[in-house]
């Protein structure tokens, strides 16, 4: 009888899982419809900073490799212009295979020489020509092109991240004709080879690009076309979401937000959460006293509780996982139990806050010692991390000031020179990757946003050395060093929460994952409509 | 009447470089320019002092102050506003974009104002202490205590809640399809217009009051003149003169000054431009931005003065 009513069951299920079967079974048709709270400076995605280039214009082109778009850690290589590649025994010589007839949207075939123009602007480029991010290819001493379907990478020394550094959503694949006319021309002008060709962009209204019906993979994309409209204001993007006129927006809504379109839509929203590749920290002033003395930095971890933070915090802002120098989750983040182990990161608070109490003593900290925190303005988590931390060292009898200084000017005058004793500093990634996350922190007169202005050679040297193995566990247990140092026994740094990714989006929209970078999966190639 | 009218257009000149040297100098003092704002996103990691350094030279803003207020005065001369710092695009392109729309949502702000404003505040005037006067000043208080960007909210979540409904996204010009344009434009309209008409009611209503009791209309009416046409020519006329100045200062603001009814409404107008341009520092669209509206206000005022001298001859003799 349970042989049978097993069998009976198995049946129904399976019955049940032909529909879902179907459904998730990509369909073609249809314009997404996303709102964009920012809009960039130029089209040029090689000296752009903005998510609000991403999200457009991201699916007018491709990238020589990419993240992999079912990935949810985001750190995953996938092939994309090169279908496959193959890294030296040394590990300084990266060869990548491209693909043959892909085409950019003036109908030219794309070949090595494309890619070697566009990653020689990226990495060495001509004067007067900008580019964000060269800093993070120091190490490739060239870029050649020995035939039209091979690339190859030469590096200085080899460097365990430099697949992923490949994979950024940034380095989009420019025409090399283009690039020697004129190396500003796709500042100003839009031509890829991305699954979505350029319709139009009204500047402070919207994009709209419409599916590329020569697409070298062929049968995506499965959209027709996207419109991106720019909307500032995140309760009319929430508006329009919750009246069916927009499907998604890729960057992030608060917890109450979240909350709203699901109490209004039920059903019709699904959510996708994801620990933020964004995080707030606390720098300290070396060159100031007391905070020159570590006992003093180790006492204002000590006395954060960050988990109970992180439960009264994610009910009102952005931020949630307690973490290390890695997003929660990743492959190189370090595991609760050990990370439990850190100063500021135990679950016995009262024995953690005597202990911060002794440690100002033995400082020379007396009792109700006060101090300004600088904040930048910006109420989104800024202002809720403030409150909590000042709240949280006021227990450990410190007397904290808030000091708020406007946004624009807060590197210049607060950071940058040293205009402070304790300040929010922050960091967002495009990838999780030790090599990008962690160079913050390597010594002030090798990075000079290190604003904790601390030298410290033992960081510099672990940095190094993680960077250059090619041992995965080797790396582990080099990052987890690093992390001890700063975070614990020198704690240069406060790491706040990690930053929480909520993206509630309507339940027609498939084929999307959430990761923890905001600048990941904006292709579209994969993203399909239900109806 | 010429010189007058002449004499006042040449006033408009001082003013203009008055504000051009404030709107330089107020910029500069507030901390913090274009190149943080467009390096620093993400941390700024990976930014070098050579590349803010290099940013900076690139704007013009390592020079000396007095050579980059010079040089913008003489591009200014020259009817040449530069190019946007944020963009590199045209700096009469950017607001070209925007124009159209500010100025129909203040148009229609204003033809809404005026058509409610002054027959209520008439009819306010002549039935003074009655219920009709006590139903005009509700309606016109509660205007004055809305603020337009909450009637917009109010407006749009209606609409959300009740008619599972909001108005289309994006900006489409009259001319191109005038019913998608006014399904978008006229809700801003309404709710910036419904707080202009407060004001403009309430100085219609206290303007006709003083009118009323003076000396000519009484001798008009001891006359036995027609009512209504005590009214309109004497009466009226002659109040018109506050509400004039209110209705013309008001359209002048709405045109630069819509940023949280624009915001609410997702409008591609001026008000957004501008809080965007000061928020990124971006000095030269900024300055532009300023001496548009300026200019407005100065050209709405100098109409405001002909206008002034047509109702009132007495003010050109002066």
């Amino acid at each position: 009888m349970r042989s049978v009513t097993a069998l009976v069951a198995l049946l129904l299920a399976a019955l049940m899982a032909v529909p879902a079967t179907a459904q998730d079974k990509p369909r073609s048709g249809g314009e997404l419809v996303f709102p964009v709270p920012s809009e960039p400076p130029s089209y040029d995605g090689h000296r752009e900073e903005t998510f609000g280039l991403i999200h457009p214009f991201a699916p007018f082109y491709n990238t020589l490799i990419r993240v992999d778009p079912n990935d949810p850690t985001g750190t995953k290589p996938a092939p994309s212009l090169a279908e496959s590649w193959t890294v030296s025994s040394d590990g300084r010589t990266y060869t990548f295979k491209l693909l043959r007839g892909v085409k950019f949207h003036d109908g030219s075939e794309m070949t090595s020489k494309d890619v070697k123009a566009s990653y020689d602007k990226i990495i060495f480029p001509a004067a007067g020509v900008a580019s964000d991010r060269k800093g993070q290819y120091q190490n490739v001493e060239a870029v050649e092109a020995p035939d039209p379907t091979t690339v190859r990478f030469r590096l200085k020394f080899p460097q365990s991240s430099f697949l992923l550094s490949v994979a950024s959503p940034w380095n989009f694949i420019y025409k090399a004709d283009m690039l020697a006319k004129d190396m500003h021309w796709y500042e100003k002008n839009i031509m890829g080879t991305g699954p979505f060709t350029f319709v139009e962009h009204v500047k402070g209204s919207h994009v709209v690009g419409k599916k590329n019906p020569n697409y070298w993979d062929k049968g995506k994309p499965y959209l027709d076309s996207f419109r991106a409209v720019f909307v500032r204001d995140s309760a009319a993007q929430v508006s329009l979401i919750r009246g069916e006129r927009a499907h998604i927006q890729f960057r992030g809504f608060s917890p109450k937000e979240r909350d709203t379109l699901k109490g209004a839509l039920g059903d019709k929203i699904r959510v996708q959460e994801s620990p933020w590749d964004c995080i707030l920290m606390v720098a300290i002033n070396h060159d100031k006293k007391p905070y020159d003395d570590k006992r003093v930095r180790r006492a204002l971890s000590l006395a954060l509780d960050r988990y109970a933070g992180s439960k009264a915090l994610s009910q009102i802002a952005i931020v949630k996982e307690v973490a290390g120098v890695q997003v929660p989750g990743t492959p190189y983040a370090t595991p609760p139990d050990e990370l439990a182990k850190l100063a500021g990161y135990g679950k016995d608070i009262a024995a953690a806050r005597a202990e911060a109490k002794k440690l100002l003593r033995e400082a020379g900290v007396p009792d109700g010692f006060a101090f300004t925190f600088k904040n930048r303005g910006v109420p989104m988590p800024y202002e809720p991390l403030a409150i909590w931390m000042i709240d949280q060292w006021r227990q450990i009898g410190l007397n904290v000031k808030h000091e708020v200084v406007e946004s624009a000017a807060y590197y210049d005058q607060v950071l940058r020179p040293g205009n402070f004793d304790v300040a929010m500093d922050f960091q967002c990634g495009y990838i999780v990757e030790p090599d990008l996350d962690l160079y913050k922190f390597v010594s002030t007169d090798k990075n000079p946003s290190n604003y904790s202005r601390y030298t410290d050679r033992t960081l510099d040297d672990l940095y190094t050395k993680q960077g250059r193995t090619q041992d995965v566990e080797e790396r582990k247990r080099l990052i987890r060093t690093f992390e001890k140092r700063l975070l614990d026994e020198e704690a240069h740094y406060l790491m706040t929460l990690q930053w929480h990714r909520i993206i509630p989006h309507s339940a027609k929209v498939k084929g999307w994952q959430v990761t923890p970078s905001h600048y990941l999966n904006n292709t579209l190639d994969v993203v399909w409509l239900t109806e | 009447m010429w010189k007058y009218v002449i004499k006042r257009f040449f006033l408009m000149f001082p003013t203009l470089v008055g504000v051009a040297i404030i709107a330089f100098l107020l910029l500069r003092i507030v901390p913090g320019d274009i190149v943080e704002a467009r390096l620093m996103g993400s941390g700024g990691a990976f930014v070098t002092a050579q590349m803010i350094a290099e940013e900076r030279a690139k704007f013009g803003l390592d020079q000396p102050l007095w050579r980059q207020f010079a040089t913008w005065l003489f591009d200014l001369a020259r009817f040449d506003f530069g190019r946007s710092m944020w963009t590199g695009a045209p700096i009469l392109e950017e607001i070209k974009l925007r124009f159209a729309l500010s100025l129909q949502v203040a148009l229609m702000a204003t033809i809404v104002a005026t058509v409610l404003a002054i027959p209520l505040g008439v009819i306010a005037a002549l039935k003074q202490d009655t219920w009709v006067d006590y139903a005009v000043r509700v309606f016109s208080i509660a205007g004055l205590a809305m603020p337009s960007f909450w009637l917009g909210i109010v407006i749009i979540l209606g609409f959300l809640i009740v008619f599972r409904w909001l108005p289309p996204m994006v900006y489409t010009p009259f001319w191109v399809n005038p019913w998608q344009n006014m399904l978008q434009l006229i809700w801003p309209a309404l709710a910036v217009g419904y707080r202009y008409s407060a004001v403009a009611t309430r100085m219609t209503r206290s303007a006709m009051l003083e009118v009323l009791r003076e000396d000519y209309i009484r001798t008009a009416r001891a006359k036995g003149l027609w009512m209504k046409l005590i009214l309109v020519r004497h009466a009226l006329k002659n109040a018109m003169l506050p509400v004039v100045t209110v209705i013309g200062i008001e359209f002048a603001f709405l045109l630069g000054g819509l940023v949280v009814t624009e915001q609410v409404f997702n409008l591609n107008g001026l008000g957004m431009l501008f809080v965007e341009s000061v928020a990124r520092r971006d000095y030269t669209l900024t300055q532009a931005l300023v001496m548009l509206t300026a200019s407005a206000f100065i050209i709405v005022n100098f109409f405001m003065d002909v206008m002034y001298a047509w109702l009132d001859p007495r003010i050109r003799y002066r």
